[in-house]
């Protein structure tokens, strides 16, 4: 998987290399490795992402959650070329599709990658679509573009796209304006606007934070269905750790732009590694939540992005914090099969308590 | 139980002009006891938030009324209305950023209350505000700050801080999580439980994230299209939904565990909440519903006691008629 002539930085071996869960039962379709990503501000330069590294395997949906401001939507909006730069810079990492760092190369065998290999679809349908042009024309345009069909016939390629994506009535829809959709109905014709080119990669950056639970399960629902039909992977952003359970093969646990924690969906939720993790996992009720356990917030604030911390990045909110983590910013340690976590926790070394903390629930 | 607050037949509409009217909210009542908080639940468009509003007189009344300790509340409210019931009655809104006066200091922001109010000293307010603010969390320093300077956290204990700081009895929360983080929501709810304890308030709390609304409050009510259609004990709505959409709500709230989440039994819903202009008979989710029969396009069903007692439940829906139990063997 990883190329020598692409070794990731200096960290490489214990940082890199790898990213989440690229494991057993799929090879890695996208493996982004070690990415840094800055953005020069008035008000000095912000360290927005910091060595992450994650990779979605084929067929597979990979979430990556986090707080806003953690780096997740500008880890991947990086790597596909729509963050403007400047202000924003790539200072280091890769970004593999199928083994081409696609930060460096858009076209693939003379086809570009964005909105063709890897689609994308965003929070807010209602921005990201085009307000003076048909819905219909708009799914065309990626079709024109990416796979020089005539205008008619991307028109009615269009026409079937939006109707595997249950839109009732799609050719009437399709000669209609956004404005004349409802949420959800303009998130299917955004999932459709992204599928149209049957991408190996779907990144879906928080596609149903805007929506109702009840539309949110129909839109959930939908991108499982068009996975199975087409066997593409998905990169999932989301804050929501119940959507995480519902979606997700893999996680990838993001916290001031760092992956903190990685793994398949059970070891993350069931065997947490990192004291974010538990954090999150404690701030949010559940089944099992009941007044009596009572929530527990994280106390605090995540750190300045301007100036990063040289230690931990949770050292500041950490409940098991140690004097090491403050100046020493954690490794990543393998703390079972494709499990990783940066806490300086699982070092031989640590106290005995640690292992307590992070024996997980018996399977 | 003795009620603090009560809504009888609270109806709100919106003309449209040319005979067309919304019906925001229809024909509700609700009864919130003393130091009771009782979470109200519903899509967007359900009208949740309208009700809460007219409940504290930010709306007028199509028809119906509100009671507060047994006062009837004015169907439209004066500026000397406000000013009389603002002292017994507040409301936290869901937008920190457009909620607080963006050229008033945070001071000033929590201090207009007292100063509206109170008649003290300028020192007296300025304590007071101080004070505030270290309850909820932040320092007195903040007071010198502007809105833009904080984060949506701290915003909304400056909305928080505004809202209790005349010390009312009753409180509308209209989605006061919602556009927070999932490690600060839970620091919010944490403040508004202790301050709650504290000073015996009385919520009414409106969100749709459905998890949180059964845990923060003790009755849950479920709203949908302007109607209620479902009330009764959080964790019996919650776990032992009867009504149809509620069955639907709760089966589409996704839990964070994996593991019941792989196990989960969907019901799919179809469509979305339609338009609450010019409603028809009937059921208002007859056009949704799974389990609809041919009385409910054409008879609007009652919500009914199901139970009585401290665990009442009420229900909305023909299925739970006796008749129509006779009809379903």
């Amino acid at each position: 998987m990883t190329t020598s002539k692409d070794a990731a930085g200096d960290t490489a071996g214990v940082a890199a290399g790898g990213g989440a869960g690229g494991g057993p039962g799929g090879a890695a379709v996208l493996d982004v490795a070690d990415l840094h990503v800055e953005f020069d501000t008035h008000g000095g330069i912000v360290k927005a992402v910091r060595g992450a590294s994650f990779s979605v395997r084929q067929g597979k949906t990979l979430a990556i959650v986090g707080e806003s401001g953690c780096g997740k939507s500008v880890s991947v909006q990086s790597i596909m070329g729509l963050i403007p730069m400047p202000p924003g810079r790539i200072t280091r990492g890769v970004a593999r599709l199928d083994g081409i760092d696609i930060i460096k190369q858009k076209i693939i065998n003379g086809e570009e990658v964005r909105g063709n290999r890897v689609g994308m679809i965003f929070q807010d349908p209602m921005s990201a679509l085009n307000p003076t042009m048909r819905v219909g024309d708009q799914i065309a345009e990626t079709l024109q573009v990416h796979r020089g069909l005539s205008k008619r016939h991307a028109f009615a390629r269009a026409v079937e796209v939006l109707a595997t994506t249950h839109i009732p009535e799609a050719d009437a829809r399709a000669k209609q304006y956004p404005f004349a959709f409802s949420g959800g109905m303009l998130q299917r014709a955004m999932i459709a606007m992204a599928i149209a080119c049957e991408p190996d990669v779907l990144i879906a950056d928080e596609p149903t934070t805007a929506l109702d639970v009840t539309i949110q399960a129909q839109i959930l629902d939908l991108l499982e269905e068009l996975q199975r039909k087409n066997g593409m992977a998905i990169v999932l952003i989301t804050h929501d750790l119940g959507v995480v359970a519902r979606m997700a093969d893999d996680v990838a646990v993001m916290y001031a732009g760092e992956i903190v924690e990685s793994g398949s969906v059970d070891d993350v939720f069931y065997r947490s590694a990192h004291p974010y993790t538990m954090g999150l996992k404690a701030a949010m009720p559940s089944y099992a939540t009941s007044k009596a356990i009572g929530l527990r917030p994280i106390e605090g604030t995540p750190p300045d992005l301007f100036d990063p911390p040289a230690g931990c990045g949770y050292f500041a909110r950490c409940p098991h914090a140690m004097r090491l983590c403050d100046p020493h910013s954690p490794h990543r340690f393998e703390v079972g099969p494709e499990h990783h976590a940066r806490c300086w926790l699982h070092h031989p070394s640590a106290p005995r308590g640690a292992a307590e903390l992070y024996r997980g629930e018996p399977v | 139980m003795s009620a603090l607050v009560e809504a009888r037949g609270v109806t709100k509409h919106f003309p449209l002009g040319r005979g067309r009217t919304v019906h925001a909210v229809d024909d509700v009542s609700l009864t919130i006891a003393a130091q009771e908080i009782v979470g109200l639940v519903g899509e967007s468009g359900s009208g949740k938030s309208t009700f809460g509003k007219t409940l504290v007189g930010l709306h007028d009344k199509t028809a119906g009324d509100v009671y507060l300790e047994g006062e009837k509340l004015p169907t439209r409210y004066t500026a000397a209305d406000y000013r009389r019931y603002a002292r017994r009655m507040q409301m936290i809104f869901q937008d920190p950023y457009s909620s607080l006066n963006p050229r008033m200091t945070v001071g000033e922001i929590i201090g207009e209350g007292p100063r509206l109010h109170g008649g003290g000293s300028g020192a007296t307010a300025r304590e007071e505000v101080g004070r505030w603010l270290e309850r909820v969390g932040l320092d007195r320093g903040h007071a010198a700050r502007y809105p833009h300077e904080l984060s949506g956290g701290q915003r909304q204990r400056v909305g928080i801080a505004r809202a209790l700081v005349l010390e009312p009895t009753f409180v509308v929360c209209d989605e006061p999580i919602s556009a927070l983080d999932v490690s600060v929501q839970a620091q919010i709810v944490r403040l508004l439980g202790e301050i709650k304890a504290d000073l015996g308030l009385t919520l009414l709390f409106i969100a749709h994230d459905l998890s949180m609304v059964r845990y923060v409050s003790d009755r849950m009510a479920v709203m949908y299209l302007g109607s209620l259609v479902e009330v009764g004990r959080s964790d019996d709505v919650y776990f032992r939904p009867l009504h149809p959409y509620t069955k639907i709500l709760v089966a589409s709230n996704p839990e964070p565990d994996p593991r019941s989440e792989r196990q989960r039994a969907t019901i799919p819903i179809a469509g979305e909440i339609p338009s609450p202009v010019n409603i028809r008979a009937g059921c208002r989710f007859a056009t949704r519903c799974p389990e609809v029969m041919a009385v409910c396009r054409t008879v609007t069903p009652e919500l009914r006691a199901m139970t009585d007692g401290a665990d009442e439940r009420r229900v909305a829906c023909h299925l739970y008629e006796p008749a129509s139990e006779m009809r379903r063997v």
